[in-house]
């Protein structure tokens, strides 16, 4: 197929008026951020200036305006998260309780066939294998490079091999790594990585994604490919951030690695690898793009967020498809509080 | 932090940017229409019952994309240009799951081409889709079946008429591997599955099969479904069926799926090329059949439409490289049963302008207009044979246009969303890759409320 510019003339012109567009809004929204506070900055300094030249000290009349200043800042915030969160949430919430429809209250029906219908008590189930195996196996792995690199030859690159698929959208790694479970008959040239290697050892190649609970657990492997890298970074910026005194105190000692690892570096990253740890879990609650694009949830692979876009925006039922989403959010929210408290004794501490 | 050092240099290269922008906007605001033609001229004499809408614009959302999208838009060029209605058509791979998103928000298109009637129920019942106008319903029932008014019909009130069909009772085969092996046509079951053992016994597996689809995986193995119950049992099971008065895990459901596993779940007649059975699982319905050319499989049983998915250069005729023939019935006294799809034009809104689009598109110049762009099928019986270049298309009309045929449409399209896009689609991949007919059939039973 040719690609001829003259024909995408309406499509470029639209992309140009987008960029235009993108410039105009985020260069005048980071002027005015510029701009006002530069202005109340300014007055203030006058007002300085008039007081300390008529001698006398400077009034305090001017917290109402910080007020308003400061809800000048806040509005907008607010207002988007009206629109955007709050709103949306309740909403949510309220169709949970409503029928396919939306129209008829139903009470706690859909909860019910959440955990009666052996397809959905699969999902969940899915869920919870991923939400217990990536962020473990993740920050293992991260944890486990992190100390391995750390000061040796060339740790840049290596680091950036690891942290590179960070940067591939779960999509595109998906694809990849649905190239790498491919599977072609025997009698043809294998296109799959994983089946070449096992037709290379002499035996036969499979379908890798069409077995339980086998293909979850490949399906995961995509999840901790991205991940480790995330965790990785953060851990080595910890281990780095270790103080050389207390290192040094425990080379005199006369520690073993093992024992330096276990008494000296676990404990002082304990904060970035619970940060760490609670980021990754909350990003495998919400996996949606992996699961639809190497199986699209059949073979007994669906996750919560994949089946409450079917329920909800394939399949028409609207309360089913909100009462999954609830759940979900149930279930994000203990990691949330986990992670403020942990924030909050941090602050404390220091 | 100060982004712009000085606060007036920031303010220029704003005032700059605005400027700039006004510009632009005068150089492309104006869009010109130059091939207008003369309203009142002979060739639009039949558009005339449509005019006296200039300048108004209709908006039109399916999932025709690319190419095909193309030609349904040179399809109405005559029509825009002597009625002057703008017609804006949008094709969207996540048609399906959109719509209703568009529609619930506010936000509905003035038409959409809708393919499932069970879509269209459901917009039906929340009173979401507005009931055609008398207009278009006189011009449905002069140009098309009373059957396939039947499914845009949903508690007696009607919502629009069929646009483009599609047969999906064809098996393609080579017909140059079939004369070079001497291997014959079949035309009833038996005959067909006499082939398959002659095809499997020199050493070439018979069947051809695919049935992933993205987000749709599993609809291939729906059609073989809905293609075997039309043969086994009576138009009115087949009815009773897709509207549930029957259960789906009936006994006579359990036999079709039985008998058509007798060649979907059986390694000695697939996968030509592919693997065993359950390589179907993964296979793309669009690569599924190309090994027939060559010469992997002999037979791929797939809809009128596959003839866009051979490879380049393949030459679709009776005598060429590739080209199908009816699915044959179990029992040719019986009739001849013909499984079908097609999309209907539902209206959103009922200004006038749509209504004169809807009116049109259900019309006879319409179909034609469109026909003679090629690669098109509908079952408007004023479609003109001569018009329709492509031979399978050809044929694909000549059955829709035969009163011998027993016509029924898609079943997983009639059925609600959540069985006919969901759990049927699930549980045909489940039972492709090993599951048993009755615990598949229990699952979808289970999930139709």
């Amino acid at each position: 197929m040719n690609f001829d510019f003259a024909d995408q003339t309406p499509k470029l012109m639209m992309l140009l008026w987008g960029l235009i567009a993108f410039a105009v809004v985020v260069g005048g929204l980071l002027m005015l951020l510029d701009a006002v506070p530069a202005f109340f900055a300014r007055r203030r300094e006058a007002r300085f200036v008039a007081a300390s030249a008529s001698g006398a000290p400077p009034r305090r009349r001017a917290k109402p305006r910080e007020g308003l200043f400061a809800l000048f800042f806040l509005l907008p915030t607010v207002l988007l998260l009206m629109i955007g969160l709050v709103v949306p949430a309740l909403r949510t919430t309220l169709l949970s309780f409503m029928d396919g429809s939306s129209q008829n209250f139903v009470g706690l029906d859909n909860y019910r066939w959440m955990f009666a219908d052996d397809a959905i008590v699969r999902v969940l189930l899915n869920t919870l294998v991923w939400v217990t195996l990536v962020p473990l196996a993740a920050s293992c792995m991260g944890l486990l490079y992190a100390v391995l690199v750390d000061k040796v030859r060339l740790e840049a690159v290596a680091k950036s091999l690891i942290f590179m698929p960070m940067a591939i959208s779960f999509v595109g790694a998906s694809i990849i790594w649905k190239f790498v479970y491919a599977f072609r008959s025997q009698e043809q040239e294998q296109i799959g990585l994983l089946n070449q290697i096992m037709v290379s050892l002499g035996g036969e190649p499979r379908q890798w994604l069409l077995d339980s609970p086998l293909n979850t657990l490949l399906l995961l492997v995509i999840m901790v490919w991205i991940q480790a890298g995330f965790a990785m970074v953060v851990l080595s910026a910890a281990i780095k951030a270790i103080p050389a005194d207390i290192i040094e105190a425990a080379r005199l000692d006369g520690v073993s690695p093992w024992q330096m690892f276990r008494q000296i570096t676990l404990p002082s990253i304990r904060p970035a690898l619970i940060v760490v740890v609670v980021t990754i879990s909350i990003a495998t609650l919400k996996v949606f793009d992996i699961v639809r694009t190497t199986t699209n949830g059949n073979y007994d692979t669906s996750v919560i967020a994949n089946e409450m876009y079917n329920q909800a925006f394939r399949y028409g039922q609207n309360g089913q498809g909100s009462a999954l989403a609830v759940f979900l959010f149930v279930l994000v929210v203990p990691i949330v509080i986990f992670q403020i408290r942990n924030i909050r004794q941090q602050r404390r501490e220091a | 932090m100060a982004i712009f050092a000085r606060p007036r240099q920031a303010l220029a290269i704003a005032g700059a940017i605005g400027l700039a922008l006004s510009a632009t906007a005068c150089g492309t605001g104006s869009s010109s229409n130059g091939g207008t033609s003369d309203a009142d001229s002979a060739e639009c004499a039949p558009y005339e019952t449509y005019q006296g809408h200039d300048g108004k614009t209709v908006t039109i959302y399916s999932s025709i994309r690319d190419i095909e999208a193309d030609r349904l838009a040179q399809s109405w060029k005559q029509f825009e240009d002597c009625t002057g209605i703008t017609v804006n058509h949008e094709g969207s791979g996540e048609f399906e799951a959109q719509l209703p998103v568009r529609v619930d928000g506010g936000n509905a298109p003035d038409l959409a081409f809708i393919p499932q009637p069970g879509l269209l129920q459901r917009f039906a019942e929340r009173d979401q889709v507005k009931a055609a106008s008398a207009e278009t319903k006189a011009m449905a029932e002069a140009n098309y079946p009373a059957d396939w008014l039947k499914y845009s019909t949903v508690n007696g009130t009607f919502y629009g008429a069929p646009l483009g069909s599609n047969v999906k009772s064809f098996v393609w085969y080579s017909p140059k591997m079939f004369q070079e092996k001497g291997w014959t046509v079949p035309t009833t079951w038996d005959d067909m599955i006499k082939l398959s053992d002659t095809i499997a016994d020199s050493g070439v597996k018979p069947w051809c099969a695919g049935i992933e689809s993205g987000e749709a995986t599993g609809w291939p193995a729906t059609d073989w479904i809905e293609d075997v119950m039309l043969r086994t049992q009576t138009p009115e099971v087949y009815d009773q069926w897709t509207t549930h008065e029957i259960p789906f895990n009936d006994p006579r459901v359990a036999e079709a799926l039985n008998r058509a596993g007798t060649i979907l779940k059986n390694d000695k007649y697939v996968n030509g090329g592919f693997g065993g059975v359950r390589s179907i699982a993964t296979t793309s319905f669009q690569e599924a059949g190309v090994p027939i050319t060559a010469g992997n499989c002999a037979l791929h049983r797939q809809a009128s439409f596959y003839a866009n998915q051979w490879p380049e250069g393949t030459r679709v005729a009776e005598d060429g490289d590739v080209f199908a023939f009816y699915f044959p019935a179990i029992d040719p006294a019986k009739g001849k049963p013909v499984l079908g799809g097609g999309e209907f034009v539902a209206a959103f809104n009922d200004r006038p302008e749509v209504q004169a689009v809807q009116t049109y598109l259900a019309s006879g110049e319409h179909a034609n207009s469109r026909a003679k762009i090629g690669d098109w099928v509908s079952a408007n019986n004023k479609v003109d044979l001569a018009n329709v270049a492509n031979p399978i298309d050809k044929l694909s009309v000549e059955i829709l246009q035969d009163d011998s045929s027993v016509f029924r449409f898609d079943g997983s399209d009639l059925m609600p969303a959540a069985v006919g896009a969901g759990t049927f689609w699930k549980g045909m991949v489940e039972w492709i890759n090993g599951g048993d007919t009755a615990s598949v059939l229990q699952g979808i039973e289970s999930s139709w409320k």
